[in-house]
């Protein structure tokens, strides 16, 4: 099948249907128009420009330039982990448990998707591997953020009974046990919830976009079952990893709950 | 003979303390809130950073892994935590007579510990830390929400225990009586430093 190209006027016509709703915007007193329109606006800019460099990219398999820009967006991932914690680690362990976890998670698990699955040559061929760490990255990072960050609240909350606890002789890992238990429980719930409603209340955007651009449905499909299953595995192996590390550093090598660490 | 020592010991708001404790023995610790009193025995249960060097019996407090540590200097806050549903499911065993000398049955370890008062909470975390065996009890007012009939069974208690298993406590107290009633020696804390106290 044919990908039909959008021309400029395509967009233009999707661009006025935009500035339509803002005028009733206006017109219905609802005060959202100049907001509605500097997100539509911001969308086209920050999407051009990211086809931009993908198109440059493409053109070249430079390894340390790929390697760079995989790095660039694991780096922003692991920030964005922390920004949505409302008790951080103090220091390096606030980006260094966001970010190592999901280069354990989502860096291995791309890489094993594009040896084992996908098979391209060489491995680092930005077409295959630039979406696919990005998919991963985006729709791990939010489950993960939400276990630690369950992590980093109830142990704030409950410091009495984390404590009481090691007061009986209870090793740390007890103490902190059912906490964590819990906090993996809230990280995986989202990606569990997708996978169960896909195809049938949600059609994923990515098959959606593969099915518009002209790929028969099947190996759409098929695309998004290995994508919704990587992200899966990614989300919690990404959230055990952020989690254990999480709550490791909770305590120091006398075993104390070091509530001191979070800011 | 010495069983609990204290060498240099610096916890948060305090002077470095030097203190020997003998088997058996009770010693009490007041003082105006917020002096530190808490915080010492938080240390000495390791529960804080602190410096210096604590020792019980033969086993020093930095050559021993802390759960050890903390089931021999086994202390009990002024306000129990508890993390599970049922007041059995906190406790290693169930012990009929120790339930019954704070006026409990066996009947309790079915109760849900959110429907106990704080004066039944502050008596059965005392159970819960007694059925560990510490060797040195770090109670922190362990009678603060009691009745008088509790006060007296708690007292009772706790010196029958130090001596059937010849153990020592540290006793904060913020009665004077009280720790007339039960202290062998008595300590105030000062402007950041352990005094004895005048009982005369």
């Amino acid at each position: 099948m044919e990908l039909i190209s959008l021309t400029p006027l395509d967009l233009s016509v999707a661009a006025l249907l935009v500035l339509g709703l803002a005028v009733i915007s206006w017109r219905m007193r609802l005060g959202v128009e100049r907001r509605l329109l500097v997100a539509a606006s911001r969308s086209v800019i920050q999407l051009t420009l990211l086809g931009l460099v993908l198109k440059t990219l493409f053109e070249q398999t430079s390894f340390l330039l790929i390697g760079g820009l995989a790095l660039f967006m694991l780096g922003m991932a692991g920030y964005e982990v922390m920004a949505r914690q409302e008790r951080k680690f103090a220091g390096f362990w606030g980006m260094g448990i966001g970010t190592l976890s999901m280069f354990i998670s989502s860096f291995s698990i791309t890489l094993l998707a594009l040896h084992l699955v996908v098979k391209v040559e060489p491995w680092y061929t930005p077409q295959y591997l630039i979406p696919l760490l990005g998919m991963l990255l985006g729709n791990t990072m939010s489950g993960m953020a939400i276990a630690l960050d369950n992590l980093t609240q109830s142990a704030w909350q409950q410091r009495g009974s984390i404590e009481a606890r090691l007061m009986l002789g209870h090793t740390w890992d007890q103490a902190i046990g059912d906490l964590r238990r819990r906090a993996l429980r809230s990280g995986l719930i989202p990606i569990i919830n997708a996978m169960a409603a896909a195809g049938v209340v949600s059609l994923p955007g990515m098959m959606t976009g593969q099915i518009l651009g002209g790929s028969p449905p099947l190996e759409a499909a098929k695309y998004q079952i290995m994508i919704l299953l990587l992200i899966a595995v990614g989300t919690g192996l990404g959230a055990i990893a952020a989690v254990s590390l999480g709550a490791f550093r909770l305590f120091d090598h006398r075993q104390r709950l070091r509530l001191d660490r979070l800011k | 003979m010495t069983f609990f020592q204290l060498t240099r010991f610096k916890s948060r708001g305090l002077e470095p303390i030097d203190l020997t404790i003998d088997a058996g023995e009770c010693i009490t610790l007041g003082g105006p809130s917020g002096c530190g009193k808490s915080l010492l025995l938080r240390a000495i249960a390791d529960l804080d950073p602190h410096e210096g060097e604590a020792r019980i019996d033969e086993s020093c407090q930095s050559q021993t892994a802390p759960p050890v540590w903390r089931r021999q200097a086994g202390l009990l806050s002024a306000e129990s935590h508890w993390w599970a549903d049922r007041v059995g499911d906190h406790l290693p065993r169930s012990d009929p007579d120790l339930l019954a000398a704070l006026g409990f049955s066996e009947a309790t370890t079915q109760w849900e510990v959110s429907r106990l008062s704080s004066g039944e909470r502050q008596r059965l975390a005392l159970v819960r830390l007694l059925l560990g065996n510490p060797k040195l009890l770090l109670l922190d007012e362990p009678t603060a929400n009691l009745d008088q009939t509790s006060i007296d069974r708690v007292e009772h208690l706790i010196k029958e225990y130090l001596q059937d298993s010849c153990s020592a406590a540290l006793w904060v107290s913020h009665d004077p009586q009280q720790r007339r009633r039960i202290g062998d020696r008595g300590f105030q804390i000062e402007s950041g430093r352990l005094v004895a106290e005048k009982w005369s």
